[in-house]
């Protein structure tokens, strides 16, 4: 009989940030596969560079910062910031801006807040923010689905296009979303007979409808695995589903797009199970999620449809991780026994 | 009060209490304007040009002014000398004048030129004043340049361009073409956010610089023998 005593809790959990995170890292394996099924080798090429530059800058910050270097590495959230940048950047671009990006999530937006669990914005996103409005052209530049542009690079053009001087311009297309932001002459249904890349896919663009559906899988399994919960992703697509629905004029030449459009093309699906359900910069609160969401999904078809960018996710995310800690002092839950919530900026009752 | 040494105002004005890095004051042009060199210095001599004089004009007629109207009239005071250098920019450094636009009537809001007013030159004697104000103005200035350097090599790879605009004919090739002319050019850095990071960066490294005199200090104490050992929960110092 043991007879150590220990405090609560008692029940041990094997779910520490390691295993999250390369859960988390597992979970987006078919969206990635996806993706170099329709993008080819690229897509790798990016999450390598963006994952070695990661845990070079996070053992280099610990060394400054006199933490233990391994221990901090082993925890896998660098790698996860990595990855997720690598899977949002442009395929096949120059290898710089994976190194770039990579090195400001994990420098900027991680270790200058605090580190792991202080971050205020997610640390990804910064990156690729900082990328698109520095690089505005080369961020934009996606190259077209393995079916519209004869086959993707293969390894040997891949290298030559992210290290050497060739051009991507050969392979790049416009991405679904540019097509229908930038079409004011023809209806929607004419466009989708026109466009390669929608008469050969189904509703929201051939490679695209494919990748969100694998992130979907990922999602799925996160929920299954009680990694995340359901309130920020599914407050996020039904808000962004009603609003592309409620301007939404059955397919005018000026249309933005039909919901279908707007959940299955672009980082939507990405957006909703792999980078709002962020445990640091996000809301802690259920209500407070379903309410990060849903302003996660209004952004994206506000800056979508009448902003000038190809795609929202990373500036609506960021904008919602501004709000989170406002979010969060108004959506605490009642403490059992308490009469009402308590703010956190109430002043301490005595 | 009494009037501190001349190196004691010239110390705070450039490094203590840095206008920019330790009172955190005149941000907005600190971080509007400083996207290369030349803006930098075009608008860190003119906040300079009026520190110095409004400093000086103050402090002249700081007995004769009654604190029910000590604010408005030391505002009045630097809007005269704001007004004097933007007729004078107009005059001599027309095409910086445009660049600069809305920057330089603004200085009139620039807390920085009403803080030193206020809290210095309304009580202290001419003199001291005047230094002040041009030590302020150095200390500003000395960080806008340094911020409009770091700007001007991250967003566009190159060093004192345009200086012709401020320095005339005679600065047409001073530019420097520092990282090459296939160089992207980080946008962030020319965008207001780049001047955010700069200014942040600049910051820690003023009290990383600080933290080590402060450490190379303290280590210089010796322990002479035969000293009692007291009890104290401080440092010893």
């Amino acid at each position: 009989m043991s007879l150590m005593r220990a405090s609560s809790p008692h029940a041990l959990s094997g779910d520490h940030t390691a295993k999250v995170m390369l859960q988390v890292a597992a979970a987006t394996a078919p969206g990635v596969l996806a993706m170099v099924i329709y993008f080819g080798i690229g897509v790798l090429i990016n999450i390598a560079l963006a994952i070695i530059t990661a845990l070079l800058c996070e053992a280099a910050v610990m060394k400054l910062r006199n933490r233990p270097v391994a221990f901090y590495l082993r925890d896998y959230s660098a790698l996860v910031t990595a990855l997720l940048l690598g899977i949002a950047l442009p395929p096949y671009c120059a290898w710089w801006l994976p190194v770039v990006g990579s090195a400001v999530a994990i420098v900027l937006a991680k270790h200058l807040y605090g580190g792991m669990g202080y971050n205020p914005f997610n640390p990804a996103m910064v990156g690729y923010v900082v990328l698109l409005i520095s690089f505005p052209v080369d961020m934009t530049r996606w190259v077209g689905a393995a079916d519209i542009i004869g086959g993707a690079p293969d390894i040997g053009e891949a290298f030559s296009l992210v290290f050497g001087s060739y051009n991507v311009d050969g392979f790049t297309r416009a991405t679904p979303l540019e097509i229908v932001r930038l079409n004011e002459s023809v209806l929607l249904s004419q466009l989708y007979e026109m466009e390669p890349v929608f008469n050969k896919g189904t509703f929201a663009g051939v490679g695209w409808e494919t990748i969100s559906f694998g992130f979907l899988l990922g999602g799925l399994f996160l929920l299954f695995r009680g990694i995340i919960t359901w309130h920020a992703p599914v407050a996020m697509l039904v808000s962004l589903t009603v609003i592309s629905l409620f301007f939404y004029d059955s397919g005018s030449s000026l249309s933005e797009g039909s919901p279908l459009l707007h959940l299955f093309s672009g980082a939507t699906l990405f957006g909703a199970f792999f980078i709002i359900t962020d445990p640091v910069s996000g809301c802690t609160s259920n209500k407070g999620r379903l309410i990060f969401g849903a302003g996660v999904g209004l952004f994206t078809y506000i800056i979508r449809a009448w902003g000038s960018y190809p795609d929202a996710i990373a500036f609506a995310v960021l904008l919602m991780n501004f709000a989170a800690p406002t979010i969060d002092n108004y959506t605490l839950p009642r403490t059992y026994g308490h009469k009402r919530a308590r703010r956190a900026t109430d002043l301490e009752e005595h | 009060m009494a009037t501190p040494a001349y190196a004691e105002i010239t110390h705070n004005g450039l490094w203590k209490n840095n206008p920019a890095l330790v009172q955190l004051l005149g941000l907005c042009p600190l971080l509007a304007v400083t996207g290369s060199v030349v803006n930098a210095i075009g608008l860190g001599l003119a906040t300079t040009g009026v520190l110095t004089c409004s400093n000086l004009a103050v402090s002249l007629v700081r007995r004769q002014m009654p604190d029910t109207v000590r604010l408005p009239a030391s505002v009045m005071i630097i809007a005269t000398f704001v007004t004097c250098v933007e007729l004078l920019m107009k005059a001599f450094t027309y095409e910086l004048y445009l660049v600069l636009g809305i920057f330089i009537p603004l200085i009139v809001t620039n807390c920085a030129i009403l803080g030193r007013a206020d809290a210095f030159a309304s009580k202290n004697p001419v003199l001291p004043s005047l230094v002040d104000g041009f030590m302020m103005g150095v200390g500003f200035t000395a960080v806008l340049i340094v911020i409009g350097a770091v700007r001007e090599i991250l967003g566009q790879g190159t060093l004192f361009s345009d200086m012709d605009l401020l320095l005339g004919p005679m600065a047409k090739d001073w530019g420097l073409q520092l990282l090459g002319s296939d160089y992207p050019g980080v946008l962030v850095a020319v965008l207001p956010p780049g001047a955010f990071l700069v200014a942040g960066l600049l910051i820690a490294a003023k009290n990383a610089i600080d933290a080590g005199i402060e450490r190379r200090r303290s280590q210089q104490i010796k322990i002479v023998s035969g000293t009692k050992r007291v009890r104290v929960t401080g440092k010893i110092s």
